[in-house]
């Protein structure tokens, strides 16, 4: 590779940061202010796209190209502050993190609206007017195009500056992400500043989305990919400060061009394709610059955020009605194989709903009474499945002894991540889990004479006379009741409290002699353990598995399960499991459009019950007491 | 709103109602349909369309057919269970469809474990019917191999050296690569790889690819990108002028879902496989042609194929067993002799692969559209292995 090869790339990675930071920087405001882990923000930035590709085509020419791309931010911005207004602010006294879920929901409809209106074929827009061709630089052609898109990051960069900088609303907007509490006793209007922010917010991804017109065609997957690229650079860059996200922007798009520039290098021997990297590249940055940096590379420490939720109730153990009650179902459970025995798949749906209840209950574990938000719980479950299905891949290892393999393997990939993680705070260690779990997923796609690649480990069936659904059934519910007992009962001894007020306090816990991080790290490493079960009695039930197993769908499919059934109570995450598997699995058989109506239903959900399922009724019955 | 909740969780839990008795042949199909519409929207259409035929002319063994159709989520855990729900709650005993190779290994393996027919509709792997085939489970398209195959004498007359590589990263862009080597190292023995661009699936970076390439200064690239990745790619190197003076074979690239985005920025020269629904002279095709656009005022894409004969060739398959039963199904279907748009073909008893071909031409320009010329339609029975390598590849236990 030569030293102009080289130069030239680095011009290629600075017109794709241009792109990332554009979307980055709209997220990155939103959260700063409104504290909403915002993921339909990745569907606004698609959204921008399919209009702006609308506009070009239906009008045409300059006008229809570039009046277009500013038609599409004004419309997407609008679109945003009609968001905020109707949906979030409904529901922003809900515990934290709520409000993602009713985010998730939009993926979901707005992804089924695409496909409504413009079809499932990828639209490619016209070339930019003006800048179609392409100009010589250092002997090689650079599109004009991505020469202006060079400029338009920079000139974004500054003038979002400079209206933090110079102009009331900015100031409003820095005090906000300070302290908003103090904001709004200061006599500001927050409802007004927040559906201001979540507007300028959006028509930043929407124009993020409408510049890619001329670049790549609209389609309908680019929701999830700009979302968590966004998320990435935001993290990098540090929470709230915009020129770390275009710095962040500006390494990542680099190293994976590098990655692209440098192809395949022959070292000792052996030819590394460095291409392969861009699976992982801002995700292996992410890990290297929050483990070097805990708040990213221009970020400060966060502030304390009052929460506006209610304060959370302390959690109690078990009214004897309710162990009563928890009998009678394990009763039923128990008594499955039978009551089911003309409708077989039953069964089949029950042991889904089993693994999704151990995998949510895990998560729950050190999500809730831990505080630990972790977005890549599905690491855990992807390395006790590899483990159970390797063993009996290549060492022709018996069901028994895989099963138990895959709570150690899961248990250590806890210990070492959640090393790493528990130095973190808030968002950078969601962020970090996150990372970690892209990586783990990465590494078990590219070690194809290991893993199996993309195809995964398939053959992995239970021996008899476990083949049977009804047996299975009953060796996944033993399993997955001993693990949520398991976690309950840790909850409710000294390791449980200490883990709590090293939550809520960690400076009152560590001054009472608790060493909160040692706490959280093995709080951590039990979750990854209990979640390794769920991830072997999975490899069994499907008969095989591969790298989906650990992806990010799963994760937040994990999130969703948790909110749903109430972050603040023990049996939520039991309840939110059932509920999502069971809807998941009815709704995809009743529409087309079946997307669309499962996020309708959460969010139908969502504003009947902030706070989740269990939550609500749990708030009903207190009502009633205290009222009696 | 909480009846509604409830409503909905005992709808869920709800014993299946006992099988009624049986009026009818029912089909289980999945597929990907939320995850790739681009070609499964036109595949539905194309079996929606097979199916009403068949019906309409009485069905078979004096019963209508009945396709019950799932979402496989794009995921092979979503895909078994969808499978299984349609095996324990359905009743059926016949599976078909799946798009994604490692979705439709995964369910290649579940028909093999529960002993259902399984006809893998559109997923590539070579391993479907070679290294993970099973007794139960047919594959309808030609593989990843075979279509690479399908391009050699043509990549071979234009005799180039230095060859560029870029393809997904995953099992279809793999094996394709891994075939692609493997046929030229053996024909042509000046055959040098100078780059290999591997891009993560839907998120190719293409400008940065297409210097990466350029800069390798090769003669030939070889291109198994499709959908967005594609245009983006294209795109990229139009505008950097990349293609020009250089041989392009890519795979796909001439099937209509991945060449009309294109429009009038189709890449002419590229030797590709692909479906010209326009100029097929088959009297076969002729009338598939008619009955498409009469029903659905569109014109077929590949899936639309693809769906229509997966259909087709299940009919003729229980016709001939006289049964619906899975191992009937597998004798009948070992020889079975089928007449599509692309005029006959058969399952193969070797290795239960379809010897279904397809078009190799060059893409040009016509009225500012992307279509393919000089094409010809390569049977797949002239481009397999011999038989004794196919032995040594499939595993005994399933013949």
């Amino acid at each position: 590779m030569t030293l102009n090869a080289l130069l030239f790339q680095a011009l290629n990675g600075l017109s794709s940061a241009s792109s990332l930071f554009l979307v980055a920087a709209g997220l990155s405001l939103i959260f700063g202010v409104t504290r909403i882990v915002n993921i339909a923000h990745g569907s606004l930035y698609m959204l921008g796209t399919y209009i702006a590709y609308s506009l070009a085509m239906h009008i045409g020419g300059a006008l229809g190209f570039w009046g277009g791309i500013v038609a599409t931010a004004v419309v997407v911005g609008i679109l945003g502050a009609l968001i905020e207004i109707v949906l979030l602010r409904r529901i922003y006294r809900a515990p934290e993190l709520f409000q993602l879920l009713a985010t998730f929901a939009l993926v979901l409809i707005i992804n089924d609206a695409a496909l409504w209106i413009w079809g499932p074929e990828d639209l490619l827009g016209p070339r930019a007017p003006g800048l179609r061709d392409a100009i010589e630089i250092l002997g090689r052609h650079l599109p004009t195009y991505d020469l202006f898109l060079i400029f338009v990051g920079p000139v974004v960069l500054i003038a979002m500056h400079l209206a933090l900088a110079r102009t009331r609303l900015g100031r409003l907007v820095r005090a906000a992400t300070q302290d908003r509490e103090m904001v709004g006793a200061l006599g500001v209007n927050q409802a007004i500043l927040f559906t201001v922010v979540f507007a300028l917010g959006s028509a930043l991804a929407g124009l993020g989305g409408a510049l890619q017109v001329a670049r790549e065609p609209a389609n309908l997957s680019t929701d999830l990919t700009a979302i968590s690229d966004a998320f990435v650079v935001v993290v990098v860059g540090g929470m709230g400060s915009i020129g770390g996200a275009y710095l962040a922007a500006v390494i990542i798009a680099e190293v994976k061009a590098l990655c692209i520039g440098i192809g395949v290098l022959h070292i000792a021997g052996m030819a590394l394709n460095f291409s392969k990297l861009t699976l992982v590249a801002e995700f292996l940055v992410m890990a290297i610059v929050l483990i070097v940096r805990p708040y990213g590379l221009l970020g400060r420490v966060q502030a304390a955020v009052r929460s506006i939720a209610e304060p959370e109730e302390p959690i109690r153990a078990a009214t004897p009605t309710f162990k009563l009650f928890a009998t009678a179902v394990l009763v039923i459970l128990i008594f499955m194989p039978l009551l089911a025995r003309n409708s077989p798949y039953t069964l089949v749906l029950g042991i889904d709903v089993l693994i999704a209840v151990l995998f949510a209950t895990s998560l729950h574990f050190i999500m809730g009474p831990g505080g630990m938000h972790s977005f890549g719980h599905a690491a855990y479950f992807g390395l006790g499945a590899y483990g159970a299905a390797l063993l009996v891949k290549w060492l022709g290892a018996p069901m028994s002894v895989a099963l138990i393999a895959a709570p150690a393997v899961a248990l250590a990939g806890g210990l070492l991540f959640g090393w790493f993680a528990v130095r973190l705070e808030g968002v950078y260690l969601a962020m970090i889990t996150l990372a970690f779990a892209q990586i783990v997923w990465a590494l078990v796609f590219q070690w194809e004479e290991l893993t199996g690649g993309s195809n995964g480990v398939i053959g992995v069936w239970p021996p008899p006379p476990f083949d049977k659904s009804g047996f299975y059934f009953l060796l996944t519910l033993a399993l997955t009741a001993l693990g949520v007992f398991l976690l309950r009962r840790f909850l409710f001894a000294p390791f449980g409290y200490a883990m709590r007020a090293g939550r809520d306090s960690p400076l009152r816990a560590e001054a009472i002699g608790i060493h909160v991080k040692r706490v959280h790290w093995l709080g951590f490493a039990i979750a990854g353990c209990v979640c390794g079960i769920a991830g072997g009695l999975f490899a069994f039930a499907k008969g095989s598995i591969s790298p989906e197993t650990i992806h990010v769908q799963r994760s937040i499919d994990g999130l969703v399960m948790v909110l749903l059934g109430g972050i603040q109570t023990l049996t939520g995450p039991i309840v939110g499991a059932s509920l999502f598997a069971t809807l998941q699995d009815t709704v995809m058989r009743q529409t087309e459009y079946w997307r669309a109506l499962l996020g309708g239903i959460i969010l139908v959900l969502v504003l009947a019950f902030p706070g989740g399922i269990v939550g609500a009724f749990t708030r009903l019955f207190t009502k009633r007491a205290a009222v009696t | 709103m909480y009846t509604r909740l409830f409503a909905s969780l005992a709808f869920a839990v709800t014993l299946a109602a006992p099988a009624m008795a049986q009026q009818t042949i029912k089909i289980g199909e999945l597929n990907s349909y939320k995850s790739q519409p681009a070609f499964l929207d036109p595949y539905k259409k194309g079996w929606e369309m097979a199916i009403e035929e068949i019906n309409a002319k009485g069905g078979v063994l004096g019963k209508k057919l009945e396709v019950i159709s799932r979402d496989d989520g794009a995921n092979p855990g979503t895909a078994v269970r969808a499978a299984d729900e349609l095996v324990t709650r359905e009743g059926v005993s016949i599976l078909a469809g799946t798009f994604l190779s490692n979705v439709g290994l995964a369910v290649t393996n579940f028909a093999g474990q529960k002993k259902v027919f399984f006809l893998a509709a559109e997923p590539l792997t070579d391993k479907i019917t070679w290294q993970d085939g099973n007794k139960y489970t047919f594959r309808l398209r030609a593989s990843t191999y075979m279509q690479t195959a399908m391009l050699m004498p043509e990549t071979l007359a234009a005799h180039k050296k230095r060859w560029a590589l870029v393809y997904p990263n995953f099992e279809y862009g793999q094996a394709a690569a891994a075939a692609f080597k493997e046929l030229m190292k053996a024909k042509q023995p000046d055959f040098e790889v100078v780059t290999e661009q591997a891009t993560p699936l839907g998120k190719i970076d293409a400008g940065a690819v297409a210097q990466a390439i350029d800069d390798a200064k090769p003669d030939g690239i070889f291109n198994v990108l499709f959908g967005g990745d594609l245009a983006k790619f294209v795109r990229e190197g139009n505008t950097r002028g990349i293609f020009k003076n250089r041989t392009v074979v890519s795979l796909l690239s001439g099937e209509p879902e991945y060449l009309d985005p294109l429009r009038d920025e189709a890449p002419v020269g590229w030797i590709v496989t692909g479906y010209p629904w326009n100029k097929i002279k088959i009297p076969e095709h002729a009338a598939f042609l008619k009955a498409y656009q009469a029903k659905y005022h569109d014109y077929p894409r590949l899936g639309s194929v693809v769906g229509y004969v997966t259909m087709k060739s299940l009919a003729a398959g229980i016709a001939k067993a006289k049964s619906t039963e899975p191992d009937k199904l597998v004798e009948a279907f070992k020889g079975l002799k089928i007449d599509g748009p692309f005029g006959p073909f058969y399952y193969r008893a070797i290795d239960h692969q379809a010897t279904m071909g397809c078009f190799v031409g060059k893409i040009a320009l016509e009225n500012g559209k992307g279509t393919m010329v000089d094409f010809k339609y390569v049977d797949g029975t002239s481009v397999m292995p011999p038989d004794s390598e196919i032995k040594k590849l499939r595993p005994a236990s399933a013949n």
